[in-house]
């Protein structure tokens, strides 16, 4: 039966993350975008909603509800509030969710408890590669017949202090990509200086390198079996898409509001169709990506194939969020160049989108 | 409840079943019809009629009380118009031209549900649930000076209390299926019309034109760009007397600023809208289907988990042809349901509506394009998808009139705030 409704679970966990959104993430975004921190304490409350821990296994101790549905209407909403802290406070779900997925039973044991703390664990996955012609297909880190792993990798969140790195690499011996998880101190793993980013400036991210830093079998993710990696794509993929609807929302709602009030020649600014019909066509393509993205996770969740629409919900929402949020700084005028207003942050931050993979997973 | 896309088995079992109609009665003589203008489409009309009547026969006999459906169908919750929109896009896949000579109440229909009595209905609708001739509905609105502001109307109805008729003059122009609703079947047209032009709007009443009304004629046939297997007429009214009956809605001119009986005629495009969203939808997914198909025969196939810089051109068109085609099917889809819901929809209906005229613009020019030479041919029908997309922006609102729309719902306006 076609239903457009989430359920009672849903609707209350979105309200809770709405309000979370709008009193701690957005009260705090400008200043943590100037000074390249989101306060840990507001990290911590999100952290607490329990958006990861929920996903982990019952029979570790989590509610074993990992649900990409859940995960797109969580990720709108957080993402509402502030993109950066949104996605410091999923960082955990990138190493939680393909283990949950994939992982062994040793791996499972040994690190899906961590999830269950009260303090989020600081751990990353390092996906990114640096270099114009980016391929999630085709990664340059490599994994040698006897488990040496090099390479370089990017836009690692957190990567510094972290206790585990799921790295993704080009297995040398059957061309696939395989995950691998390595100790944030092992020999070989060098954390380069943070980088700096157009946009998400308060979310830590770390260029990795790997000198031959040796892996042994039981670090490779679902151990002989490995990992279906295009399903993980396909999670980043439909993550990212419900991450852009939040920031594009954010974008359209403000550029509304202040077109309302805003009065030039007499009248509010939005009664002109200039800018009436660009908050339509906001509107719309706002509604549009974010069905897209309830499909994919639809089907995510019903075990079917979703890479086609993970992919184009993906398209769809990266040139979406990018139109919204530069129309919203076309809608302020002046004020949407100021950094003291957030239409600007929004723009730099959504420009972002189709160099995100990796970043975010439901 | 819970976020589910699946259509219900028994809808797509039937989407199958047109998709056959489609093919055998479509297809075959979409070319053929394109080129000869204002020929019929018999064996697609032959076919679907008794379809169309038993089901509009069953809908009858629920409002008489007498069906004999099972009480459980009937408590269920409805997918009427779910399955409508899926039926019209199958049909639209088939030939959009075509599909508008369905012999069925259409616009009229929907008028009629959404603002007749029950004895309205009953009386006016048996002549679509019987018979072995098919029957057709129009709708006339726009005239020669009035279009997207149709409250500017000139068409008169004055009440004559002697006969208890109502008596039209005036001239309605781009009714579709005008010409098979009057003077080729038993059919009916509504039509609008003021009795009192200085009240405005809450002046405007709409009323029932059957077949055989002395007065009323067929003006101009319409040669058009696309959809040309439909006839697009002119009625001109001349002195046409109706029964006093026949009018929709309450006949006095309310004071209030808004008038219902306006609204209610209006309310009438927040079912139709998403309907022409459906056929968009059904010449867009011909084309994108073609499109692919003929790319595959010279070994280009498309991708779905390529990085942008490994991608073609031909590629990317294809892959954003296809997206844009979700996005409208995912706003027809929500704005469907909605109505099947009962819940109001007329920011939905603009939405998809507003998106489908520019998607399907887009997708049918690109395929045109993207197959070259043989693209603009008219050996294949990709050029005839293009010309028969073109009309889902145009009419039931064109896409600069629901752009309108929902800007106004979003920013809380009145047609007085955002003109």
């Amino acid at each position: 039966m076609v239903s457009f409704t989430p359920t009672d679970d849903q609707q209350l966990l979105v309200e809770t993350i709405n309000r979370y959104a709008l009193n701690d993430l957005r009260k705090h975004a400008h200043d943590a975008d100037e000074s390249g921190a989101t306060p840990a304490n507001v990290i911590q409350a999100g952290w607490q909603m329990g958006l990861v821990p929920s996903a982990i296994p019952e029979e570790l101790g989590g509610l074993g509800e990992l649900s990409a549905v859940t995960g797109v209407l969580a990720a709108e909403a957080l993402a509402f509030g502030d993109l950066s802290a949104t996605l410091e406070i999923m960082t955990p779900a990138l190493v939680a969710y393909p283990v949950a997925l994939y992982g062994t039973a040793e791996q499972r044991e040994s690190l899906l408890p961590l999830f269950l703390e009260e303090k989020a664990p600081r751990v990353s996955a390092a996906l990114l590669e640096p270099g114009v012609f980016f391929d999630p297909h085709n990664l340059q880190a490599t994994i040698s017949e006897d488990g040496l792993l090099n390479g370089v990798k990017a836009y690692v969140p957190l990567a510094e202090g972290a206790s585990h790195l799921l790295v993704y690499a080009s297995s040398a011996h059957n061309e696939q990509i395989e995950a691998y998880i390595v100790p944030g101190d092992a020999p070989g793993v060098v954390i380069e200086k943070r980088e700096l980013l157009m946009g998400i400036k308060a979310l830590p991210t770390y260029r990795v390198r790997f000198n031959d830093v040796r892996v042994d079998a039981a670090a490779r993710l679902g151990g002989a079996v490995g990992i279906d990696y295009q399903r993980l794509l396909d999670r980043m993929n439909v993550a990212l898409a419900a991450l852009a609807v939040g920031v594009a929302r954010a974008s359209f709602e403000y550029a509304r509001d202040y077109a309302k009030q805003r009065v030039q020649f007499g009248k509010p600014i939005a009664q002109n169709q200039a800018i009436a019909f660009m908050l339509a066509e906001m509107a719309i393509d706002i509604d549009s990506a974010r069905l897209m993205t309830w499909e994919a996770a639809v089907k995510l969740d019903a075990g079917q194939d979703a890479t086609r629409e993970s992919y184009l919900a993906r398209q769809f929402a990266d040139q979406m969020v990018l139109k919204a949020c530069d129309h919203g700084v076309q809608i302020l005028g002046g004020y949407g160049f100021i950094r003291e207003y957030p239409a600007e942050r929004w723009l730099r931050n959504g420009r972002g989108f189709p160099s995100f993979t990796g970043l975010a997973m439901v | 409840m819970t976020i589910n896309f699946e259509i219900p088995e028994f809808i797509q079992q039937q989407t199958q079943m047109i998709k056959w109609v489609a093919e055998s009665t479509m297809r075959t003589v979409a070319r053929d019809l394109d080129e000869r203008e204002h020929e019929r489409p018999t064996a697609f009309v032959e076919t679907m009629w008794p379809i169309v009547r038993d089901q509009q026969a069953s809908a009858l006999a629920k409002l008489h009380g007498t069906t004999t459906e099972p009480t459980e169908k009937r408590e269920r919750p409805s997918t009427r118009v779910l399955g409508l929109m899926l039926l019209i896009e199958m049909l639209s896949w088939g030939d959009a031209g075509i599909y508008l000579c369905l012999p069925n109440p259409s616009l009229a229909g929907a008028a009629i549900e959404s603002v007749g009595t029950t004895e309205q209905k009953m009386r006016l609708l048996q002549r679509f649930a019987e018979g072995d001739k098919p029957v057709w509905g129009g709708m006339a609105i726009t005239e020669p000076g009035a279009g997207s502001d149709n409250s500017s109307m000139s068409t008169t109805a004055v009440f004559n209390e002697e006969t208890n008729e109502w008596v039209l003059n005036g001239e309605k122009i781009f009714i579709t299926n005008g010409k098979l609703a009057l003077e080729e079947s038993n059919g009916l047209v509504i039509v609008w019309a003021t009795v009192n032009k200085a009240a405005g709007r809450a002046g405007i009443k709409s009323f029932v034109v059957e077949a055989g009304t002395p007065g009323v004629s067929i003006g101009k046939v319409e040669i058009k760009h696309g959809i040309r297997a439909s006839d697009t007429v002119s009625i001109v009214f001349n002195d046409a007397r109706i029964p006093a009956d026949n009018i929709l809605g309450s006949a006095e001119v309310q004071a209030s600023k808004e008038s219902k009986g306006f609204q209610g005629a209006m309310a009438t495009f927040d079912a139709s809208r998403p309907l022409v969203a459906a056929s968009a939808l059904g010449i867009g997914r011909a084309s994108i289907e073609f499109v692919k198909e003929k790319l595959a025969e010279h070994g280009v196939t498309i991708p779905y988990n390529l990085p942008y810089h490994k991608l073609t051109a031909i590629q990317r068109d294809v892959l954003e042809m296809e997206a844009q085609w979700q996005a409208v099917y995912l706003l027809t889809l929500r704005a469907v349901v909605m109505i099947d819901q009962k819940q109001p929809n007329s920011l939905e209906a603009s939405m998809c509506k507003a998106k489908a005229g520019k998607a399907i613009t887009f997708i049918t020019q690109k395929a045109v394009e993207l197959l070259g030479p043989m693209g603009y041919t008219r050996e294949w029908l990709v050029e005839k998808w293009m010309r028969d997309g073109k009309i889902n922006g145009i009419y039931e609102g064109t896409d600069q009139i629901n752009t309108l729309i929902v800007a106004r719902r979003i920013l809380g306006y009145s047609r007085h705030e955002l003109a």
